[in-house]
């Protein structure tokens, strides 16, 4: 295994044992996007039927939040004991961290997501499951971009004293390009008839994005975690 | 390339229009201890962030045998070893995890073994599987202590390795400092124990305010020369 991905493994495998041992960001995350689905849903469902294309605007505000706030604390855990300086000082390539965090990231989310897509499905009476693969595609895809800017920021702002109000301050911003892509396309799947040309527009949309994202977070990891 | 050397060059370091530090320069070299004494907000950590490459200097340079820290990159940083006052160690793993994982981390090889042996001389080859969140401040002095070492590096940084500690971890810690510098391997220390560093210090940098006092007291003490430099500055 090339240095790089042993550096990146290593550092998934410790983040998801700390996480299987505490269970306390996949609870905080699992909990608030759930919350979040039900509360929309007692107001935005009236007789069994939801207003339009507001089911995949709920997804996305779900995973944006839910997302920001795994981030969050995923990152202030290696601030309380200081590891992040312990990481940042192995001689191991830094943006192998940052895929390491990242990909930690994305399964937690994962995992969130499991349960936030069928419960959609059930309340807002969406086609989540004869829709499930391009809204798969297009949840891993919208998953990855927001993730990859967002492991970004949360690890630069890991000093900040005001982390926690400039991370989405920072973050929704930069993201409204995979957030818009994720609920069009997404809408377009939920439609009472549904058009998978449209969802394929905005999953190629997504490709993209997520290309430019994740190659700019892989060339300024380095830079900007060097005070 | 192992260095042989550390040469701190007139370094600075501002944040803002404050300067935490200027004007610095020591060398040190295989088999000394460099201690950096000065009050609180003198800029110790500072300093001793800039000599582990997480803080780049605003002014001047440090050497590394014949790189600096840009040239070297993780070549450099696999040759340093640091011991933060927050310990660098995860709660929620046991001492055995934690040191298996920075091993990993490093590239260590024979890691079972070295993380066996680095056990065993934290002398908590028993509490090998308990969660070190559960462990007293000494037993995570002497776990972090081993993990700052596990590769066996050139520079070892240590951040107030002291406090804390009772009398018994303490000349355990001397005593492991003494060893390391007997192998060869340059130590800078920064700390407020001037009583536990007497006579443990090759050599002493006073910091006072960011910037370097000289150490003109004739005193045989460690104290009473850090008390002339303090009233000096």
């Amino acid at each position: 295994m090339s240095s790089f991905l042993r550096v990146a493994w290593v550092v998934v495998k410790k983040d998801l044992t700390v996480e299987v041992r505490s269970l306390e960001i996949l609870s905080t995350t699992m909990f608030f996007a759930v919350t979040v689905v039900l509360m929309f849903s007692f107001g935005l469902v009236v007789d069994g039927r939801p207003l339009n294309d507001v089911a995949a605007a709920i997804l996305w505000v779900a995973i944006a939040f839910s997302g920001t706030l795994a981030l969050g604390r995923t990152f202030e855990r290696e601030r309380q004991h200081d590891t992040l300086r312990a990481l940042l000082l192995a001689p191991a390539d830094r943006p192998a961290l940052y895929v390491g965090k990242l990909v930690g990231i994305l399964l937690l989310l994962g995992l969130v997501e499991l349960v936030l897509v069928p419960l959609v499905g059930l309340l807002f009476n969406a086609p989540v499951i004869a829709q499930a693969l391009p809204l798969a595609g297009l949840v891993i895809l919208g998953t990855l971009g927001f993730a990859s800017v967002g492991t970004l920021f949360a690890a630069m702002l890991v000093r900040a004293r005001s982390r926690d109000v400039l991370l989405p301050i920072m973050l929704y911003p930069m993201t409204v390009p995979v957030m818009i892509a994720g609920v069009r396309g997404t809408a377009a799947l939920f439609q009472p008839t549904p058009d998978p040309a449209v969802a394929q527009f905005w999953l190629a949309l997504l490709a993209a994005f997520d290309v430019v994202f994740v190659t700019l977070a892989l060339w300024t990891f380095e830079p900007v975690m060097t005070e | 390339m192992p260095f042989d050397r550390l040469a701190v060059v007139d370094v600075a370091r501002h944040y803002g229009r404050r300067k935490a530090l200027s004007q610095i320069s020591f060398t040190c070299e295989p088999g000394e201890i460099v201690g950096l004494l000065g009050p609180n907000g003198a800029g110790k950590s500072t300093l001793l962030n800039i000599l582990a490459t997480l803080l780049a200097p605003s002014k001047g340079r440090v050497e590394y045998g014949d790189r600096t820290s840009d040239q070297g990159g993780p070549a450099v940083r696999a040759q340093i070893g640091m011991l933060g006052h927050d310990l660098f160690l995860y709660p929620e793993l046991t001492a055995h995890e934690n040191l298996t994982f920075f091993a990993h981390l490093y590239g260590l090889a024979n890691v079972p073994v070295i993380v066996d042996s680095a056990l065993e001389r934290a002398n908590l080859s028993t509490r090998a599987n308990d969660y070190v969140g559960g462990f007293s401040r000494g037993m995570r002095q002497r776990v972090a202590l081993e993990r700052a070492l596990l590769h066996d590096p050139r520079l070892i940084l240590l951040d107030e390795p002291f406090t804390g500690l009772d009398q018994a971890s303490t000349r355990a810690l001397v005593a492991r400092l003494q060893e390391r510098r007997s192998a060869g391997r340059m130590i800078v220390l920064a700390t407020h124990d001037l009583d536990v560093v007497d006579g443990v210090l090759t050599r002493a940098l006073f910091l006072i305010n960011g910037k370097q006092s000289a150490d003109t007291s004739a005193a045989s003490s460690l104290r009473e020369r850090y008390q002339a430099a303090v009233a000096g500055a």
